[in-house]
């Protein structure tokens, strides 16, 4: 009877499904005299902290003791690498990040007490998008690099090119279960705490160094987290943090539990990313050659947002070969929660990113978009980008065939087809993608794990791994392989919570391997205990220790069906023969390095493979849309469980279709998480639910050198769900005549509305509205503020060149205390626009010199500039700076010339010149945005 | 965990699990959530404290149509003295002796909990569906459209739903052969519930600091969320007064206080009554969930007066007046000169809401549409009620359209109602109508959707009705 491969369920569904399974807060009654921690947050993105006095909150009933930077013993610090995260900053680096914390008898105390504290602050400029950050130099980290072969000359060979770029959403990890820390002082002077974290050795570190104590002294035990999908990787360490810091001082239990509205507000969320790039490809739609540059939005610190540029970069290929590619990423600092690991770790982002690309080649060819996939599969035989062997690469094309055989997609796009055909205003789209995901942690050191596995006389067993569990099956694994190892029952084996005391310097449960490394350390550990137990089994058998086996309970001798020794005997026998009953275990992945100066290495132990087919159906009235049939061939190995690899497939998929289209993080002008809440803020709930879910795992896997020969499956399915939004873009298309379909991410029923609309019903009733200027009639602030949003957008839509959009979704934020505020909500409207909505701003500008084509207003701003008034040369060299300029950036020269003489002009173009293209994008923006400033000026008063 | 000791003494009791349960001087807005947590029953769990996520749903016994049932509803929006005379149960009921109940075993075969943080509350929601009198045939997955979850995609859950047969015999399903505990009147500090509407009258006059509170699915989420503190609550639930439902020859009167589960049911059941209109079965499913459903009341949707609600433009195009009772007695107004401003209502002080009243006919072919970021539970960008009748030569006789999230009150689009007017109903004059809508809507822009995209859906949604009409008459 095997264990391993048995579909068993959760390990803990029991107790899920009765209440009785505990998580961190569950255990807050059993702690009496309990403190409850609440902050005191900033209201500004970025500020100084001029003054703070936490002593008034002391007067307010119930507060027992409030916590400063004069409170820490240690280092006041919780950044895991760098140490850029002070826990009370003198500088605020991002909306409501804590300054100090108030401990109460119940909450309500705390936060009264926390209303109390008096904080003196003097607000900075705060850099609040990928744009602002660009243009501002603002970066953690980066360009980074991996490159292969000469990308410029192999585009510049091909006879197709393209280029583009597409802005990603973040993602907010919504583990149900919000960050909660509970901490006390121990009976010999130590700190224990309770924490929800995904990393319990890095929160004990952290909170020895805040205490200034070595780590023996610290015990972070976890009992299992309500989720936590990344986002309790390191961003689990302040909360707990704080919470040691508390009974530290007070002597007293203390609880830190961020509900959720504060939870959204302070911690780090999936990377938004901004992806420019240039591919070559042939007439068939094979790529030649790609440039892909890659900027994330980091958020204040720098948090894990290195490794997962790198990882973003390593899955720039995805399933497909890239002759010839430069990949290079930045991660920029803004003033925002600090972005985090979450489920995919930047891999989803970069896969998105040759998605968009092959879709775009697709639909530049008019080719079907899977065909043009498939021509550009990895072969057997060829390596990555970055040097390492795609194993199994044919499995890409296995997967590939059998899902399109089984989803009936061939017969499917002709049913499509006709119910397009009869359908004027709802299209269905149906589209198939594939994934490739690497396994192991990027930075190799992780890849390593150890057990202790205990034996008592009555034969039951403890099993203790360095893994943390939120619900991804990992101790239900773990105890499979234990059990078919020493051939017991589920129940003779308890599964512990992790506890820094039990297994030191674990890895943080993370980059889908926790079951490859902790369940090969217990399998470790557990073939000790065998070797161990074999010559006593074998003298009470009367066989030889090599052919002693152990199963079901029992020991017995191989072929030898009648004889049988329980288990439970072995063991008492072994204790009185004085053979130590406990193991500990270890493991770390063979074979893997990357070397991150050269780009070059092979930093994954193996490949998982995937595909997903995805039908929707769209609404051209309101841009909404139904999923409503997924189909998956997925490769989870040889499967250890398979109701818990079926539901992280199943569970990935659907988290990874949240991101791409309900879930949209959005943050206000003020640098505030605008959708900070679970009514602003939406999962996917049951209506994201396809009606038919179909899933398989491809057979016949089995991966060596690999636990039981499974892979591993909790990150790769994410990615699946790009099959979604490929399938929604098919569907928009259709309501058009053909092109390319640009579609930012996430694809919001709004987003789906305009590309329908651009694509189909480019006639609407909006045109011709409010393309008015600076010339127009003057007005005042406050006629201004009290302007319905046509009359807003009549008067100040030719504030940004042609583009009265701009105008149209500033005119929310009324009122506006100055010009100022007004000029900077245009502004953020501009830098929250899609790429191709700036582009089309920078490109509605009048050509410099070209007066023909100018709008009123231009054409008197360009007159005084002494531009009529050029010697024959100038005209020629600025004719010939301006046709080189068109030529490399594909826009008009933008100058705010106001001020500057013809000469200042020609100057700036050659310099500008000299840019790189998203440098020059970013400067021109900022021009545009300086010329909008002159043209406020004249029209409000 | 510990609560805030109050300082007057404030004594709520209830049947918590079949067992008489008292809450004694805690501060009136603790919520039930936080009181069962504090009691040691943390099954029920926090996810966001607003009544959208159902990790902390219970189950309160009470009479339905069909017969008695178990409601599901969120702890997390009750007030404590809200619970005053229930009887609730949670999940840490439902297993006996070290066995699970049917429910809680197929979530267990059907790998239906991964973190497991959701569990309990799709477990109440279910275990409510399994035992929910007059159910015939396999649960119903979408009973549980009010609990989300971040681990599993639903796919299992929704098998284990369907894999439920009829309540298993038992103490659960024999508790459902009586009826359901009498709310009675509860008076403590800070909060009352009155038997009648005239005690009702006399508690509001003698409290000018006093809110009403219905099924609490708004008030509650601002004392959780925004720490509003309310210094004194009356609950609209036991009065009858607000909770009839009549049909006569002049229309529906539908209480203010009924819940949305409620009305659905009755009307359903009320052979008099005229037919559910279409535009009520478009309704329903897209108010919010099924929890929010048996707690939240039209009462409290209008008083709000959110200008995002749902239940303004599907009454605004159905004529609705609303009853009204005050000071001075009872007055009737027109639903369309209800809403005054930005959350502000023709409501006087001291006066409440009564009932709503739908006049006959109900316009046959009035349809309700929402677009929301999420298709279903997900607060409106817009939200539209088109109601249009065509005199026998295919002349609009009387045009209603209604809308919310164009403006700061929902409202009804009259200068478009006036340009087809005794038009012929069709693409014409839906651009006719259009265009004004066009020119004379000023929504806003905000994260739920920008100011071009709102304006650009309420013409969107008309032509869309228009379209399916024309799609049905050619079926
Ligand atoms: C998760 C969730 C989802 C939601 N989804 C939707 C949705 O899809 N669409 C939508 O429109 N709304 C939605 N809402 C909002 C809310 O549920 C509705 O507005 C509901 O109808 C309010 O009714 P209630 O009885 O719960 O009101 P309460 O919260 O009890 O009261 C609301 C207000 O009305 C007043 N009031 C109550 N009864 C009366 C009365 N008889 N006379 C005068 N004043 C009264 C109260 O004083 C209070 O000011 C949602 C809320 C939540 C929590
Ligand atoms: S806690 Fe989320 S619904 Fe109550
Ligand atoms: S199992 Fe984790 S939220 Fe449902």
């Amino acid at each position: 009877m095997k264990i391993a491969g048995q579909p068993v369920p959760h390990e803990s569904a029991h107790g899920h499904a009765t209440g009785e399974a505990l998580y961190t807060d569950d255990l807050a009654g059993r702690f009496p005299r309990l403190l409850h921690a609440w902050p005191v947050l900033a209201p500004h993105a970025h500020a100084l902290v001029t003054a703070l006095d936490a002593a008034p909150a002391l007067a307010e009933p119930g507060v027992a003791a409030t916590l400063t930077a004069a409170d820490v013993p240690g280092e006041a610090d919780s950044g895991a690498n760098r140490h850029d995260e002070p826990l009370f900053p003198s500088e605020v680096m991002y909306h409501r990040q804590p300054v100090a914390w108030v401990l109460g008898e119940t909450l309500e105390a705390a936060q009264r007490g926390a209303a109390r504290v008096s904080v003196e602050w003097q607000p900075l400029p705060a850099v609040l998008t990928i744009a602002d950050a660009i243009a501002a130099g603002s970066f953690h980290a980066g360009p980074l690099h991996l490159r292969r072969g000469d990308a410029a000359a192999a585009m510049k060979a091909s006879p197709h090119r393209l280029q583009g770029e597409l802005a990603i959403g973040g993602q907010e990890h919504f583990y149900l279960e919000t960050q909660c820390a509970i901490a006390w002082l121990d009976e010999s002077g130590g700190v224990v705490i309770e924490s929800s974290t995904q990393h319990p050795s890095e929160t004990q570190e952290v909170v020895g160094r805040v205490l200034g104590l070595p780590r023996h002294q610290v015990t972070v035990e976890c009992l299992r987290m309500g989720g936590a999908f990344g986002g309790k990787e390191v961003q689990a360490n302040p909360w707990a943090a704080i919470a040691a810091l508390g009974a530290w001082k007070t002597r007293r239990p203390v609880r830190v539990r961020l509900p959720r509205a504060l939870d959204m507000a302070l911690t780090g969320k999936r990377h938004p990313f901004l992806a420019r790039f240039e591919a070559g490809f042939d007439g068939e739609g094979r790529l030649q050659g790609a440039a892909i540059a890659l900027y994330s939005d980091g958020g204040w610190s720098l948090d894990l947002s290195e490794p997962v540029m790198w990882r973003a970069m390593f899955h720039a290929d995805n399933a497909y070969f890239l002759p010839a590619v430069e990949v290079a990423g930045t991660v920029c600092r803004t003033h925002k929660t600090s972005q985090t690991a979450f489920r995919g770790f930047g891999g989803p982002q970069g896969m998105l990113v040759i998605e968009e690309i092959l879709d775009r080649v697709a639909r530049t060819l008019s080719l079907a978009p899977e065909l043009v996939r498939e021509r550009n599969f990895y072969r057997e035989g060829q390596t990555t980008h970055y040097g390492q062997p795609v194993k199994d690469a044919a499995r890409i094309a296995t997967i590939w065939r059998r899902l399109q055989a089984s989803s009936g997609f061939r017969e499917r796009r002709q049913e499509i087809a006709r119910f397009n055909a009869a359908h004027p205003h709802c299209k269905r789209g149906i589209a198939i993608t594939p994934v490739k995901f690497g396994i192991s942690f990027t930075a190799t050191f992780f890849n390593q794990a150890g057990a202790l596995v205990l034996i008592y006389r009555d034969g039951s067993v403890q099993v203790n791994h360095g893994g943390t569990e939120m619900g991804q099956g990992l101790a239900t694994k773990v105890r499979q392989i234990a059990a078919e190892s020493l051939g017991l029952p589920l129940q003779a084996l308890r599964m512990m919570p992790a506890r820094t005391d039990k297994v030191p310097n674990t890895s943080a449960t993370a980059a889908s391997a926790s079951t490859d490394l902790n369940g090969a350390a217990v399998a470790d550990a557990c073939r000790q205990l065998r070797a161990r137990l074999a010559p006593i089994a074998g003298a009470m058998l009367g066989c030889p220790p090599e052919a002693v086996r152990f199963a079901g309970g029992e020991a017995f001798s191989e072929g030898d069906l009648v004889q049988r020794v329980p288990f439970a005997q072995v063991v008492e026998a072994a204790y009185r023969q004085r053979v130590a009953l406990f193991a500990q275990g270890y493991y770390r992945t063979p074979g893997i390095h990357f070397d991150q100066k050269t780009g070059r290495g092979e930093p994954f132990h193996y490949f998982a493979y995937g595909a997903a087919v995805a039908e929707v159906e769209v609404d051209g009235f309101t841009g909404g849309h139904r999923v409503l049939r997924v189909d998956i061939l997925h490769d989870v190995g040889e499967s250890l469980s398979p109701l818990i690899d079926r539901g992280q497939v199943e569970g990935g998929f659907i988290q990874g279709l949240g991101w791409l289209t309900v879930e949209e993080l959005l943050w206000d002008a003020e640098g505030r998480v605008a959708t900070n809440s679970a009514s602003t803020y939406k999962l996917p709930a049951w209506s994201e639910l396809p009606e038919v879910f179909e899933v398989a795992f491809l057979e016949q896997a089995a991966e060596p050198g690999v636990i039981c020969g499974s892979k591993a499956v909790g990150e790769p399915p994410l990615m699946l769900a790009i099959a979604a939004r490929e399938a929604i873009r098919e569907a928009i298309a259709a309501f058009g005549v053909g092109g390319v379909v640009a579609l930012d991410s996430p694809a919001t029923p709004e987003r789906i509305f305009w590309a329908v609309e651009r694509g189909a019903r480019r006639a609407g009733f909006r045109r011709g509205r409010g393309a008015g200027g600076g010339s127009g009639p003057r007005v005042t602030l406050a006629e201004v503020n009290g302007l319905a949003c046509e009359r807003f957008v009549g008067s100040l839509g030719g504030v940004f060149e042609q583009s009265p959009w701009v105008a149209e979704r500033a005119w929310w934020r009324r009122p506006f205390g100055d010009v100022d505020a007004l000029h900077a909500a245009m502004r953020f409207q501009v830098a929250a626009a899609t790429r191709a909505e700036q582009l089309a701003l920078l490109r509605a500008h009048p050509d410099l010199g070209a007066r023909a084509a100018m709008s009123a207003t231009s054409a008197g701003e360009q007159a005084g500039a002494g531009l009529d008034r050029l010697t024959p040369d100038e005209f020629a060299r600025l004719q010939r700076l301006n046709a080189r300029y068109r030529e490399k950036f594909t826009f008009p020269f933008i100058l705010a010339v106001k001020g500057s003489t013809k000469h200042d002009i020609l100057v700036a173009l050659e310099r500008r010149l000299e840019n790189g293209v998203e440098e020059e994008f970013q400067e021109a923006l900022l021009q545009v945005y300086r010329i909008a400033r002159f043209r406020l000026e004249e029209s409000v008063t | 965990m510990a609560l805030d000791p109050h300082p007057d003494t404030f004594s709520v009791e209830f049947l918590l699990n079949g067992r008489a349960t008292c809450a004694e001087n805690l501060p009136p807005h603790t919520t039930l959530l936080d009181f069962l947590r504090s009691r040691g029953l943390t099954g029920a769990k926090e996810g966001c404290a607003e009544g959208e996520c159902g990790a902390c749903t219970v189950v309160m016994v009470k009479d339905r149509r069909a017969g008695t049932a178990y409601v599901p509803v969120n702890s997390c929006l009750l007030f404590l003295p809200m619970a005053a005379g229930q009887e609730i149960y949670t999940v840490e009921a439902l297993a006996g002796n070290g066995s699970l109940s049917e429910v809680q075993q197929a979530m267990v075969d059907y790998g239906g909990s991964q973190c497991g943080y959701c569990t309990p509350g799709f477990v109440m929601s279910l275990f409510a569906e399994q035992h929910r009198p007059g159910r015939e045939g396999p649960c119903d997955p979408h009973s549980m459209a009010g609990n989300l979850c971040r681990c599993t995609g639903y796919r299992p859950i929704r098998d284990a739903a369907r894999e439920l047969g009829p309540a298993p015999e038992g103490a659960f399903r024999a508790r459902l052969a009586n009826p359901a505990p009498r709310l009675v009147p509860v008076s403590c500090p800070g909060f009352s519930r009155p038997g009648t509407l005239a005690e009702c009258l006399a508690l509001m006059a003698g409290h000018p600091e006093a809110r009403l509170i219905a099924g609490g699915t708004d008030l509650v989420v601002e004392a959780n969320l925004r720490q509003r503190r309310f210094p004194y609550l009356i609950g609209v639930e036991a009065l009858e007064e607000l909770r009839v439902f009549r049909a006569s020859a002049e229309g529906i009167e539908i209480g203010a206080g009924l819940s949305f589960a409620e009305i659905d049911e009755r009307w359903r059941a009320m052979a008099a009554a005229p037919p559910v209109p279409r535009a009520w079965d478009d309704w329903v499913p897209l108010f919010a969930s099924p929890l929010i459903r048996n707690r939240a009341t039209l009462g409290g949707n209008l008083a709000t007066a959110s200008p995002i609600g749902d239940g303004a433009p599907l009454l605004l195009a159905l004529d609705a007046r609303v009853r009204i009772a005050g000071p001075r007695g009872e007055r009737m107004t027109p639903l369309d000169s209800f809403f005054l401003d930005y959350r502000r209502t023709a409501l006087e002080p001291g006066e409440l809401l009564v009932s709503i009243l739908l006049p006959a006919p109900l316009p046959a072919a009035a349809r309700f549409y929402k677009a929301a970021k999420r298709r279903m539970d997900d607060i409106s960008t817009v939200a539209a009620c088109f109601a249009i009748d065509l005199d026998d030569g295919g002349r609009v006789l009387r045009a209603r359209l209604a809308l919310g999230g164009v403006a700061r009150v929902p409202l009804r689009a009259v200068e478009a109602e006036e340009a087809i007017l005794g038009r012929r109903w069709n693409q014409d004059a839906v651009r006719r109508a259009r265009d004004v809508l066009a020119r004379t809507l000023h929504p806003i822009g905000d994260h739920r959707g920008s100011a071009a995209y709102r304006l650009a859906l309420a013409g969107s949604l008309l032509e869309k009705f228009w379209w399916e009409q024309q799609e049905e008459l050619a079926a």
